[in-house]
C-alpha cells in the first residue's frame, strides 16, 4: 500500500499538488456558482503563461543548484528592446521576428550571468543580484524608458494579442499563445529527462565536485543552462508584451519571488538537483488559482500574498520533511520495518 | 595471476613538492594485473598526493607515470580515465539525487559523446556490470534512499563500466559493517580473476592483510618498505608506517573496587531504535558499545545525549535523576558527545582550533562583569592543546587544515574543557591512523584514570578490545551480551555481535 501511495505522490510531490488543487477547485465551486465555467479556466490558463514560462527557466536554475533572481530583468531588457527596434525600423517583420531578437539579446544578457557565475565560482544569488541591478539601469539609460501603449506597438504583435485557439462564445476565449507555451514546456521536459546535457544538470545540482570528477565538463554546463534561460526569460518578457498589449520598462522586476515561490511548490529543490517541469506547472497553476479566485472564497484579496506565503511555506516544509525521513532510512538499514512506518 | 606479467601501471621516482615541503621524494611503484596492492602510511605521508599523481589531478615536479607501458608527460584527469585508471573516492563523489544505474551508466555515456541520453540504454548497461560482478542492487531507487554499503558498490560498479584496468579504492571499509566487508572482498576478488589491478588504501591493517598480495608502506614521503603482503603482520606493518612499534595489546588498569557509579541507565527504549537498555557506567570505567551498523549502537548514545531522545525510562547522572529532552539537558547533567561525522558535526571547520576548543564552554569563562576572561580562556587552550599533542603549527591554524586524527583530538578537547563526568565517543578513531590512534586511546584512559566514565561505541573490535573494562553487544536494539575482563577478546566479540 505504502509503495501505490508513494507512486502517486510522485517523485516530487506531484501527486500531492494535484490533490491540493482540486481541493481547492471543489471548494470554490461550492462558494461559487461563478467559478466552475470556461471562462474562469481560460482566465486560469491566460495568466499562468507569462509565469510558467519564466518559471521553467528557475526550474532549470534551481535544478542546476543555483538560484536566478535576474530573469525578470532579462525578460523586460529583452522583450522591451525588440518591441522598440521593430517599431524604430522600417517594416513591421512580423511578431516571430520579434521573438527572435528579443531571445538572441536574452541570451547574451544570459551568457553575462553563465561566464560570470561559471568561470569565477560566484554565489549565483550574488551575481544575479547585481546583474539585475544592472540590466535593469542599462534598460532606462540606454534602450528606453517609455511606455509603449498598444496603439504603438507593431500591428502584427497587436493582432497577435487577440488571437485565439478555442473561442466559446460569451465565455471567454482559450489565447493562441498557449500553443507555443505548452511546446516550449515539453521541449523543456523532454531536455531534462531525455538529453545528456539535462542529466548533466541535475548531476551537477546534485553535486558539482562529483560532476568534475566523472569528466562532466561543469563550466561549460553552466554557461550554456544561462544562455538557455536567458533566451527562455526573453520569451516570457515578448509574451507579457503581447498579453499585456503593451511595453513598460518599468514592468515585471520585482516580482521573481513569486516566480521562484511557483517552483519551489512544484516540488524543486532549493538545494539543487530535483524538480520536474509537471511539478512546476503545477505549482503555477496553484499560485495562479489562488490569486485569481481567493476573493469568490470571501477572503479579502489583501490576503493574497499572505496565502501564497503559507503555501510556500508549507512547499518548503513537506520538503525537508521527506528529506529527514529519507535520512532515517538510510541510518536505520538493518531495522525490521515497522508497522507505523508503513503507514507513515 | 602470472608473476611475469607487464605492469599495468608503473610510478616511477615521482617527486612532488607543495610550497617548499616535499610530499612525495622519489617514489617509485608497480602494479601488476590482476593484483590486490596495499598503500599503507599514516595521514599525511603522501598517500594521497601519490593517487592525486596517479589519476592525473596533480602534476609530479620530476618522475613518470606509465600506463600500460605508455608513459604519460601531461596526465589529466580525463587521460587517466579514459587508460582506465579509476579511483573510487572515500566519499563516493556519487548523485544522491540520481538513480543507482544513472550513476553507475552516466559515465560511459559522456565518455561515448552521447547527446540523448537513454534510459533503456542506461539500465542495460548497469544491470550488465551488476550482473557480471553478481550483485543485487535496486537499479531504480535514488542513491540517498541506498544505504552506505550499496552505495560504495555502486562506485565499483561505475568505475569497471568502461573497462577500468586500474582501481584505486581509498578507505573503502571505512563506513562497512563486518559481512559488508566480506561481500566487498569477494566482488574485488572476482576484479582480480578479470585481471584487474587494485590499489587499496586503507587504514585497517587486519583486512588489508586478508585481501593484498603485495603491501608497499609510504612514510614521509618515501617508500619505507614494499614486499609480498605474506611477509607482513598487522604489527610489522604499523611498525613500518609509524617507525616506533605501536601495540596494540590489552591495557586496561583495574578499576578501584569502591569507585562510585557515575551514571545509571534503566530500562530506556525509543521505538524503531533500541529496547530496554539497561546499564551502569563506573567513575574511571571505559565502557565499550558494540554491535553492527543499524543494531541500535549509535541511536542509544544519541538518546543519552539527548539528539534523539528516548520514548521511556531512566538516565541518572551522579545519583540524580536527570530527564534528558534536549542536547541542553544533557550537556548540564555533564554528559559530553563526540559524534562519529565529527568534521560536519562536531566542529567549526574555518575556525581556529583556539575557538574550537572553548567553543562549548564559553559560558564558565564569564567574569563577573559578564565579559570573558581571556587570560584563563587562553591558558585553558594552551593546556589541552599541549595535554592532547595536537600537531599544528599553533592554536591560531584552522581545523580544516588538520589531519583526521587531529581535528579528532580537537573535538575532545572541546569536550575536556567542560570537564563532562560522562563523555560518550561515537567511532572516536574512525578514519585515523594507526600512530593517532594509539595515542587518542591513551588520552581517553589518561581521563578514565582521572575519574571521568567513558562510553566508546564503535564497531572496531580491536579498540575495543585494547581499552575497555566492559563491552556491551548490541543486537536489533537490544544488549545481547555483557564481556568482561577475560571474556573481552575479538571472536567472542564478533560472534556476539553477529548472533
Amino acid at each position: 500500500m505504502s509503495l501505490t501511495l508513494a507512486r502517486l505522490r510522485g517523485p516530487n510531490s506531484e501527486g500531492l499538488l494535484v490533490a491540493v488543487i482540486v481541493v481547492i477547485v471543489v471548494a470554490m465551486s461550492f462558494a461559487s456558482p461563478a467559478f466552475f465555467t470556461a471562462s474562469t479556466f481560460f482566465a486560469l490558463v491566460r495568466s499562468s503563461m507569462v509565469p510558467l514560462i519564466f518559471a521553467l527557466g528557475v526550474l532549470l536554475v534551481l535544478i542546476s543548484g543555483g538560484i536566478d533572481v535576474s530573469f525578470l530583468a532579462i525578460g523586460i531588457f529583452a522583450a522591451y528592446a525588440s518591441v522598440k527596434w521593430a517599431i524604430d525600423g522600417s517594416a513591421d517583420q512580423g511578431p516571430l521576428m520579434v521573438f527572435a531578437i528579443a531571445m538572441a539579446v536574452g541570451a547574451l544578457l544570459g551568457l553575462l550571468n553563465g561566464v560570470v557565475i561559471a568561470r569565477f565560482r560566484l554565489p549565483t544569488l550574488i551575481v544575479t543580484l547585481g546583474t539585475q541591478s544592472i540590466f535593469k539601469g542599462a534598460l532606462i539609460a540606454y534602450v528606453g524608458s517609455v511606455y509603449i501603449s498598444a496603439a504603438r506597438l507593431p500591428a502584427s504583435v497587436n493582432e497577435l494579442s487577440r488571437a485565439h485557439v478555442v473561442d466559446v462564445r460569451g465565455g471567454g476565449y482559450l489565447h493562441f499563445m498557449i500553443v507555443p507555451v505548452a511546446i516550449v514546456a515539453v521541449l523543456v521536459a523532454l531536455l531534462l529527462r531525455r538529453t545528456v546535457f539535462g542529466r548533466s544538470i541535475y548531476a551537477i545540482g546534485g553535486d558539482t565536485e562529483a560532476a568534475r570528477r566523472v569528466g562532466i565538463r561543469v563550466v561549460r554546463t553552466q554557461i550554456l543552462l544561462y544562455v538557455l534561460v536567458g533566451a527562455l526569460a526573453a520569451f516570457g518578457g515578448v509574451l507579457h508584451v503581447i498579453l499585456g498589449r503593451n511595453a513598460n520598462p518599468q514592468s515585471l522586476v520585482g516580482t521573481e519571488l513569486d516566480i521562484i515561490a511557483a517552483v519551489v511548490l512544484g516540488g524543486a529543490s532549493i538545494f539543487g538537483g530535483r524538480g520536474s517541469v509537471l511539478g512546476t506547472v503545477l505549482g503555477v497553476v496553484l499560485v495562479q488559482l489562488i490569486n485569481n479566485n481567493l476573493v469568490l472564497l470571501g477572503i479579502p484579496s489583501t490576503w493574497q500574498r499572505a496565502a501564497v506565503g503559507m503555501l510556500l511555506l508549507l512547499g518548503v516544509g513537506v520538503q525537508a520533511i521527506a528529506a529527514g525521513r529519507a535520512r532515517r532510512r538510510t541510518v536505520a538499514v538493518e531495522q525490521p520495518v515497522e508497522p507505523k512506518e508503513v503507514l507513515a | 595471476m602470472t608473476p611475469s606479467a607487464a605492469p599495468i601501471l608503473e610510478v616511477r621516482d615521482v617527486v612532488k613538492t607543495y610550497g617548499g615541503v616535499r610530499a612525495l621524494k622519489q617514489v617509485s611503484l608497480e602494479l601488476l594485473p590482476g593484483e590486490v596492492h596495499c598503500l599503507a602510511g599514516e595521514n599525511g605521508s603522501g598517500k594521497s598526493t601519490l593517487i592525486k599523481i596517479i589519476s592525473g589531478v596533480e602534476k609530479p615536479d620530476s618522475g613518470t607515470v606509465a600506463i600500460e607501458g605508455q608513459i604519460h608527460h601531461h596526465l589529466t584527469p580525463n587521460d587517466a580515465i579514459h587508460s582506465g585508471v579509476q579511483v573510487i573516492y572515500q566519499d563516493f563523489s556519487l548523485f544522491p539525487n540520481l538513480t543507482a544505474a544513472e550513476n553507475i551508466a552516466m559515465l560511459s555515456e559522456l565518455a561515448e559523446g552521447r547527446k540523448i541520453s537513454s534510459r533503456a540504454r542506461i539500465r542495460a548497461a548497469a544491470r550488465r556490470v551488476v550482473e557480471e560482478l553478481g550483485l543485487r542492487l535496486d537499479l531504480e531507487a535514488d542513491v540517498i534512499d541506498l544505504p552506505v554499503a550499496d552505495r560504495q558498490l555502486i562506485a565499483i560498479c561505475r568505475a569497471l563500466v568502461n573497462d577500468a584496468k586500474v582501481l584505486i579504492m581509498d578507505e573503502p571499509t571505512t563506513a562497512l559493517t563486518h559481512t559488508e566487508v566480506d561481500r566487498l572482498f569477494d566482488v574485488v576478488r572476482r576484479l582480480q580473476e578479470r585481471g584487474v589491478a587494485v590499489m587499496f588504501v586503507s587504514h585497517k591493517l587486519d583486512e588489508v592483510l586478508r585481501i593484498s598480495q603485495r603491501v608497499t608502506v609510504l612514510r614521509n614521503g618515501e617508500v619505507v618498505q614494499s614486499g609480498p603482503a605474506s611477509e607482513y603482520t598487522a604489527r610489522s606493518i604499523a611498525k613500518a608506517m609509524t617507525g616506533r612499534d605501536v601495540s596494540e595489546e590489552r591495557l586496561v588498569s583495574a578499576l578501584a573496587p569502591d569507585a562510585s557509579v557515575l551514571m545509571e541507565v534503566h530500562n530506556l527504549s525509543r521505538a524503531g531504535g533500541f529496547t530496554e537498555v539497561s546499564f551502569a557506567l563506573r567513575a574511571g570505567e571505559i565502557l565499550g558499545i558494540t554491535g553492527l551498523l543499524g543494531s541500535g549502537r549509535a541511536e542509544i548514545a544519541e538518546a543519552i545525549f539527548g539528539i534523539h531522545p528516548a520514548d521511556s525510562g531512566s538516565i541518572s547522572v551522579a545519583g540524580k535523576e536527570r530527564r534528558i529532552r534536549s542536547i541542553r539537558d544533557a550537556v548540564s547533567a555533564g554528559i559530553g558527545y563526540v559524534p562519529e561525522d565529527r568534521l560536519t558535526q562536531g566542529l567549526f571547520l574555518d575556525v581556529s582550533i583556539a575557538d574550537n576548543i572553548i567553543a562549548s564552554s564559553l559560558d564558565s569563562y564569564r567574569t563577573r562583569t559578564g565579559l570573558l576572561d581571556r587570560r584563563r580562556i587562553r591558558d585553558s587552550i594552551a593546556g589541552l592543546f599541549r595535554r592532547l599533542r595536537i600537531q599544528a603549527p599553533n592554536v591560531g591554524a584552522v581545523v580544516r587544515s588538520l589531519s583526521g586524527g587531529n581535528a579528532q583530538r580537537v573535538v575532545i578537547a572541546k569536550w575536556l574543557d567542560r570537564k563532562p563526568a560522562v563523555l560518550i565517543l561515537n567511532g572516536p578513531t574512525v578514519g585515523v591512523d594507526v600512530g593517532s590512534k594509539e595515542q587518542i586511546i591513551g588520552i581517553l584512559r589518561e581521563q578514565a584514570a582521572a575519574g571521568v566514565g567513558i562510553v566508546i561505541i564503535s564497531d572496531d573490535i580491536p579498540e575495543l578490545v585494547t581499552s575497555c573494562h566492559r563491552v556491551l553487544v548490541v543486537h536489533e536494539g537490544r544488549i545481547v551480551a555483557e564481556l568482561s575482563g577475560e571474556q573481552i577478546d575479538a571472536q567472542e566479540i564478533e560472534r556476539r555481535m553477529a548472533a
